[in-house]
């Protein structure tokens, strides 16, 4: 390692709340290089922004640093006064935050906040506005004096970011903090941006200190992680090792919850982290994993684990660091999981179609979906925001009618475009767990009055009988019957998926739609909850639309796939055959940007830009205009029709199926010599 | 069953309060260390007592005449002078806090009641309702508030209740369009949608599942109304319009007494309109204080 860029020396930070002073951070220390690119894990709670926070001196008002020091190219930057900090920012320091809608100002156009930065560094207004033109250029905007008319909102999201990191980049800054830089972005747009983060860090050489709750991006981008815990720094080390061989039970756990390489439902159970993060501030003498830790013993409540270093400049804050691996299992390592049945279609959708009008316009957002899910099966549905996904999901459920001619059937028979207009049986069949739990249940209510209303409405319940089968329901979701009298704000975010799982089994539903599920919550929640949904499934029967972006959870769980774009299916196919290819470019590019653990195994395909306006879908092929295997005028002027590929494999691309495996084939084998090499 | 997931371990689940109430404490707490909030209470709160207690604590009964002693400027025996009957100023400023008292909060319940209604309703249906209601109650809020209060006494005759009713009527489309606002963002969330998914009607959804979470702008409506209900009783009092002659009243005394301005007599006019005013004030702050605690 070269010289030192920053250092954080037993760095310890408490919120005061409701009067009480509460240790976020407990005396964490490390040191990234000149030019080194270091990550900071954990899940949400940790004290991960807490720690960059205090490097950029943004804490809030309640925050008192209690005890260490921060040393940014050896100088103590948490006792510079006010001046000496906005020069610090003005000059040294840069940050990335993970939503840039806010991180830029909403009136002012892109050109006058972009060329600021060189101004505050004293450069001229002519030699600002060049500089500014040729920073965008950097960050392959393709069009810099277009985009710096713009307004922020004018611009997409991934858009947004390049500009704000170009803003970061513009002082050729010491230290680069991102946290969370692609957390909102899609994979595809994600996978372009942290290419070109990478690409920078080689030119500016800039040292970074990136922030994520995703391992696989850290794993990708950084050369040393830190991950920590409650506060602590629990393990160290370069990111390659740590991820193969963690040496604390907390990573090892983490690494054990992330359904990666291919996992299936019916092969392997996730594992869990039991129990919960201590809650802020909580009086933690030992060790701060031991109450969630299987291998913790009396030392480890009594002492606290020194940072014990293990060569290689890693270290490990764990008394049995040899043995983490050894950390048993929480959950089953199988789950009894259905073979989906291949019975007659539960539900049928026919020609679906979805017109929004918008400013007089039509925008299509589903074109012509043809769908079945049959009974006790899992039906995966991705696609890149916007791709039409819950539009789908909202139109099976009749929370808004299709267009005129769209069929939709559940055994056969025809289901209303509205949910008013559906029988109760109807109603009760079709249910949805929503991506985002703290919208979904009503702030106002409680649990029991939640599921309780749920049970009343759709089956008829009344009374003792009601308020019996609230509990089994709470209960078949491990929810805690104590807790039944609780609102939703008392409840942390697994507890309240929990209850709206429960929710949604409450009518005795046969199919559930879940509409990104766990993307809101930790991974060790994810898993939990994912767990939960297939037990459910194993015990009820029924069929789930699992709608995602997340890859790895989509392949874990589902049985067919469905992929969209632009409103228009594009392939359908069992999971294993959809994953494994011959797929459609579309799939292939999909899977292509999403980082994995194991380092990147699979061709390196990038799309250019952004998924088109669906107010005006390219003509032919929609997926032309960004296709890696553009044929040439045939996709421009022919739309491919969803033909069957292979037995029970659809697939929307005038390429041959043969041809598809072929190339896709090449690019595998000349992606593995890569890597091998 | 196998244990698979987090609660099965033998772990305490950190339960949180309630939300709902710590929220509500915070609120009481933040309120409570208000100077701005206390200050108004000190100025609402005075008349409030005026208001209930009148009669007991004015030194002179306000009502009885006193021909020999009309028209005399502030002196020990009567603080604030008489007025043109030789009446007690002070007395009647104290009683009179009754009349505007129950008027102005009448009025703005009223107001609040089918402002919330009518916004719920459109907020919820959207569509050609949410068109129609909207149009018309901007078409309510161009007409002047004289205008309608004129309508109405012609219609119903001068009375207290006419007084209510026409101030109410002011009010429901300014109640009902910040109540809208308010359901449009509610409605979009998802347990809206999940209420559809087992079949629930639209007034139950209206009032079970929104109305609870949007009582904080309704709440900070009412006060910042209930300020100006104040104003508008005492204009409108002022014009003739409200109530019984023989009822000490602020606006209706200032009405009587401005003409004697000219010739010196300013205390009849002058302490009943500074009671107009400290009581606004008071109430302004208090509104000031609410709106800040709950829109923090």
């Amino acid at each position: 390692m070269s010289e030192t860029a920053i250092e954080l020396q037993d760095l310890e930070i408490a919120y005061r709340v409701r009067g009480l002073d509460r240790r976020v951070l407990r005396g964490v220390s490390f040191a990234i290089g000149q030019g080194e690119s270091y990550g900071l894990v954990g899940e949400s709670g940790c004290g991960k922004t807490t720690a960059a926070f205090a490097i950029m001196r943004y804490l809030p008002r309640n925050a008192k640093i209690l005890n260490g020091s921060i040393r940014l190219n050896g100088e103590d930057i948490l006792g510079m006064g006010g001046g000496k900090v906005r020069r610090l920012h003005a000059t040294t320091l840069s940050m990335v935050y993970q939503n840039p809608a806010s991180a830029l100002n909403p009136s002012i156009r892109i050109g006058p906040q972009l060329t600021e930065v060189f101004e505050l560094m004293g450069v001229a207004k002519e030699e600002a506005l060049h500089q500014s033109d040729a920073m965008l250029h950097k960050v392959q905007i393709s069009d810099p004096q277009r985009v710096m008319r713009r307004y922020p909102h004018q611009l997409s999201g991934g858009m947004q970011q390049r500009v704000v990191i170009a803003m970061a980049l513009a002082k050729n800054p010491t230290l680069l903090i991102l946290d969370e830089p692609t957390t909102g972005l899609d994979a595809t747009v994600e996978a372009e941006v942290l290419d070109l983060i990478a690409a920078l860090r080689q030119e500016f050489g800039t040292s970074v200190l990136f922030i994520s709750h995703n391992l696989a991006v850290i794993a990708k981008m950084c050369e040393r992680v830190g991950v920590l815990y409650a506060g602590r720094l629990v393990e160290e080390g370069v990111a390659q090792e740590v991820f193969r061989d963690p040496r604390h039970p907390y990573t090892v756990g983490l690494l054990r919850c992330i359904p990666r390489g291919g996992v299936r439902k019916d092969e392997t159970a996730l594992d869990t982290i039991p129990g919960f993060l201590p809650g802020l501030g909580a009086d933690l003498p030992g060790c701060v994993f031991e109450p969630r830790c299987g291998l913790a013993k009396e030392v480890c409540r009594e002492q606290e684990p020194d940072l014990y270093p293990l060569g290689h400049g890693r270290a490990s804050r764990c008394h049995f660091h040899d043995r983490a691996h050894e950390l048993p299992r929480v959950a089953p390592a199988r789950l009894p999981a259905v073979q989906a049945a291949n019975g007659q279609p539960l539900l049928e959708v026919a020609n679906g179609s979805k017109t929004f009008k918008q400013d007089g316009q039509d925008v299509q957002a589903l074109v012509d979906v043809s769908l079945v899910v049959r009974p006790g099966e899992v039906l995966g549905l991705v696609g890149e925001s916007g791709s039409g996904k819950t539009t789908l999901a909202r139109v099976l459920l009749g929370l808004s009618a299709p267009d005129e001619g769209s069929i939709l059937e559940m055994d056969g028979e025809r289901l209303a475009g509205k949910v008013e207009k559906r029988s109760t049986e109807q109603v009760r069949s079709l249910q949805i767990v929503f991506q985002n739990p703290d919208g979904a249940l009503n702030r106002r209510h409680s649990v029991r009055r939640i599921v309780g209303r749920a049970l009343e409405k759709l089956l008829g319940m009344k009374g003792r009988d009601r308020d019996k089968r609230a509990v089994e329901l709470a209960e078949s979701v491990r929810f805690d019957q104590a807790l039944m009298g609780a609102k939703p704000a008392q409840l942390s975010g697994g507890l309240k998926q929990r209850v709206a799982i429960a929710r949604a089994f409450a009518g005795e539903p046969r199919i559930v739609l879940c509409d990104e599920p766990t993307s809101a919550l930790d991974v060790s929640v994810q898993a939990a909850i994912l767990n939960l949904l297939v037990e459910l499934q194993t015990q009820k029967g029924v069929s789930y639309v699992f709608i995602s972006h997340d890859l790895g959870v989509v392949r874990y769980i589902s049985d067919r796939i469905a992929v969209m774009y632009l409103g228009r299916l594009q392939e359908v196919g069992d999971a294993e055959t959809v994953f494994g290819g011959p797929h459609h470019p579309y799939t292939e590019a999909l899977l292509s940007a999403v980082p994995t653990l194991e380092g990147e195994e699979r061709a390196r395909i990038r799309l250019k830009g952004e998924i088109p306006s669906a107010a005006d879908p390219p003509s032919g092929c929609v997926f032309h205009t960004r296709c890696p295997r553009f044929l040439g005028e045939i996709c421009v002027q022919e739309e491919p029709p969803l033909a069957e590929v292979e037995p029970g494999h659809l697939m929307r691309c005038h390429i041959p199926v043969d041809e598809l495996r072929r190339l896709q084939g090449e690019a595998r084998a000349v992606a593995q010599s890569k890597t091998t090499t | 069953m196998t244990t698979i997931d987090e609660q099965s371990a033998p772990i305490a689940i950190p339960i949180r309060p309630d939300e709902t109430k710590v929220e509500r404490n915070e609120r009481l707490r933040l309120l409570l260390h208000s100077p701005t909030f206390l200050m108004g209470c000190v100025l609402a709160g005075t008349w409030v007592l005026c208001a209930i207690f009148g009669y007991l604590i004015a030194p002179k009964d306000p009502e009885t005449p006193d021909v020999l002693n009309k028209l005399v400027g502030p002196s020990a025996d009567h603080i604030f002078g008489t007025d043109r009957l030789g009446r007690d100023v002070l007395s009647r400023v104290i009683v009179g806090a009754r009349s505007i008292l129950i008027i102005a909060p009448l009025a703005t319940i009223l107001g609040t009641v089918f402002g919330t209604a009518i916004g719920l309703v459109t907020g919820y249906y959207r569509g050609i309702v949410d068109e129609a209601t909207m149009r018309l109650v901007d078409a309510i809020l161009a007409i002047p508030l004289i205008i309608t209060a004129l309508l109405a006494v012609v219609a119903l005759g001068p009375s207290r209740i006419t007084l209510i009713l026409v101030i109410g009527f002011v009010f429901t489309p300014i109640i009902a369009k910040t109540v809208r606002a308010a359901v449009l963002g509610e409605a979009q969330l998802e347990y809206v949608q999940a209420a559809r998914l087992r079949n629930e009607r639209g007034p139950y959804v209206m009032f079970a599942e929104i109305l609870p979470n949007v009582t904080g702008p309704i709440i900070v409506e009412f006060t910042v109304r209930l300020g100006y209900a104040i104003f508008a009783v005492a204009t409108l009092s002022f014009l003739g319009f409200g109530a019984d002659p023989s009822i000490p009243d602020w606006g209706q005394d200032i009405s009587q007494h401005y003409q004697f301005i000219n010739g010196g007599v300013w205390w009849a006019v002058l302490f009943p309109s500074l009671a107009i005013a400290t009581l606004i004030i008071g109430i302004n702050l208090i509104a000031d204080a609410i709106s800040q605690v709950f829109e923090r």
